[in-house]
């Protein structure tokens, strides 16, 4: 029998890394619900804004903080970068080239990364304490990773609610033609919403880096994670994503401590399919 | 029997126009000067909407030209006419449904021109529909298609324009509510707002108009005052007929 406590941290490490994961899939669910189109390669992303802070940090002696403000930059200059050279000029195409698109991106960042860092996995070393909770133990970088995702997502949804460009990034994905007529260019409105989603890739990088190593691969774990989230929200809904996140998060946490991690995993895949049969427009979606 | 003033604030001039191998419009000229209420109005498919998305932009003219306080719009996008002074209320409202009342108006007055006097338009629009003030915090799908129609002319009027087009108000709405929007546009013309209305509803419109164009099969066929027109042999017909 486990004792109990191991459960209650396991919980809790849960809902830390529920965080993180909510980051990630809000951004990719950002991009989606503007554009219809799914960025494959956007774990891949984060990987190369980790590598940046990575760099920054062991190589050029950066403040952590500093290179993760560097790294939301970065990501955002990913996310226009990718917008610009691979999504606009495919926008009016099927939406398998799109799909095909940002795969092929996936394929090539990989590679390019494995290209010129090799495969070590390469861990930002900070000596951060860990904290005693009743008996339970916290990785305090954990903590710290929650709370600046939290914060983030806050943040975000009060762009989205309050700023001119955050409601025209709402407006946008329901009738595009209808924003024209409001003075807005979409395509500018494109550019923002990616930017956005590049932005949070970053800071997730940053939050992801002071806890795992990263290496060329890192995207194989998270990425899928990342769209069962999605999906399993809802693609495109917000709150959806949060709750999916959260979910998933305990299963492979608590999972992982009651059997083993890879029974973590497993149980949160067979979830994610009897779900899609049951529940196919997502947890939150309501029954046909 | 032509009884335009002899400036337009809104001029086109031969425009042809379609989409892909169907052409709508064969060379229409039309003028609207400031302070006008001006309607089109002509049995379904004639070409009024593709006369309304050729001047705010959504279809370019193949040939012709527009001219708006006499600057060429013909090459412009939709989304820079708007910043002339040109509001345009699409067929079917098209507002945003999943939005609340209150950021459908905030996206109307999404121009940087509109935004500094944000406040200011959404007092006065919620003054001329009060029935939006109510809902501002509503998903603008649950409301009524009245309402809807409200709110697609307030979010135009945020824009701050100098010209409203407002094509099919009437559509699909309660004979009821044809008759309260009317009045409602009614009183956004005594704003000072200058209008140009496609309608179907020929006999209401024409007794809100000052003049109006007869289009069919994307032709001018006929213009003139508003109670001249009401008199021709047209108007019965495009009443009865459809």
């Amino acid at each position: 029998m486990i004792d109990p406590i191991f459960i209650a941290e396991a919980a809790l490490n849960g809902i830390l890394l529920g965080g993180v994961m909510a980051l990630l899939a809000l951004g990719l669910n950002l991009i989606f619900g503007v554009l219809d189109i799914v960025w494959i390669a956007y774990v891949e992303l984060v990987m190369l804004c980790m590598y940046l802070v990575y760099f920054l940090v062991t190589g050029y002696g950066w403040p952590i903080w500093l290179g993760g403000l560097a790294s939301v930059a970065f990501g955002a200059v990913l996310g226009v970068a990718v917008h610009l050279l691979i999504i606009s000029p495919l926008l009016n195409s099927a939406a398998i080239n799109q799909f095909l698109a940002t795969g092929g991106l996936l394929f090539f960042l990989q590679s390019f990364a494995t290209f010129l860092w090799t495969t070590d996995h390469r861990t930002v070393r900070l000596n951060l304490p860990i904290i005693e909770v009743a008996g339970m133990f916290l990785s305090f970088a954990r903590l710290i990773a929650f709370v600046v995702a939290i914060l983030a997502m806050i943040g975000l949804y009060l762009f989205l609610r309050h700023t001119f460009i955050g409601t025209a990034i709402r407006a946008v994905s329901q009738d595009r033609d209808a924003m024209r007529l409001m003075g807005a260019n979409p395509q500018r409105v494109y550019v923002v919403t990616s930017a956005v989603g590049g932005a949070m890739a970053g800071l997730a990088g940053a939050l992801l880096i002071i806890q795992y190593s990263v290496h060329p691969y890192f995207g194989a774990a998270f990425g899928p994670l990342t769209f069962m989230i999605c999906v399993l929200g809802g693609l495109g809904n917000m709150v959806g994503a949060v709750v999916a996140a959260v979910i998933m998060s305990e299963i492979i946490s608590v999972g992982g401590v009651m059997m083993s991690t890879e029974m973590g995993y497993v149980i949160a895949f067979v979830l994610f399919i009897v779900m899609m049969f049951a529940r196919p427009g997502g947890i939150l979606a309501k029954r046909e | 029997m032509t009884a335009a003033p002899p400036t337009g604030m809104l001029e086109l001039r031969g425009v042809t126009a379609g989409y892909g191998q169907f052409t709508a419009l064969w060379g229409v000229s039309l003028r609207v000067s400031a302070g006008e209420a001006v309607a089109v109005v002509g049995p379904n498919g004639a070409g009024k909407t593709t006369l309304m998305r050729v001047i705010s932009g959504l279809v370019s003219p193949r040939e012709g030209d527009l001219t708006f306080e006499g600057q060429s719009l013909a090459r412009l996008p939709a989304h820079e006419i708007v910043a002339h002074g040109i509001a345009h209320v699409p067929e079917g409202r098209r507002i945003f449904p999943m939005l609340t009342v209150a950021d459908n108006l905030k996206m109307g007055a999404f121009l940087r021109s509109a935004r500094r006097g944000y406040r200011d338009s959404l007092e006065r629009v919620y003054t001329l529909f009060p029935a939006l003030a109510e809902r501002q915090k509503q998903r603008a799908g649950s409301l009524s298609g009245g309402e809807q129609q409200m709110l697609a002319i307030g979010r135009a009027l945020m824009s701050r324009p100098k010209i409203i087009l407002l094509d099919e108000p009437s559509m699909g709405l309660a004979p009821v509510m044809v008759l309260r929007l009317f009045d409602l546009i009614r009183r956004v013309r005594e704003e000072g707002y200058t209008i140009l209305v496609v309608e179907q509803n020929v006999r209401q419109i024409l007794k809100l108009v000052d003049r109006a164009y007869l289009l069919e099969v994307g032709r001018i066929k006929m213009e003139g005052r508003a109670d001249e027109l009401s008199e021709q042999d047209f108007v019965r017909k495009a009443y009865v007929g459809l």
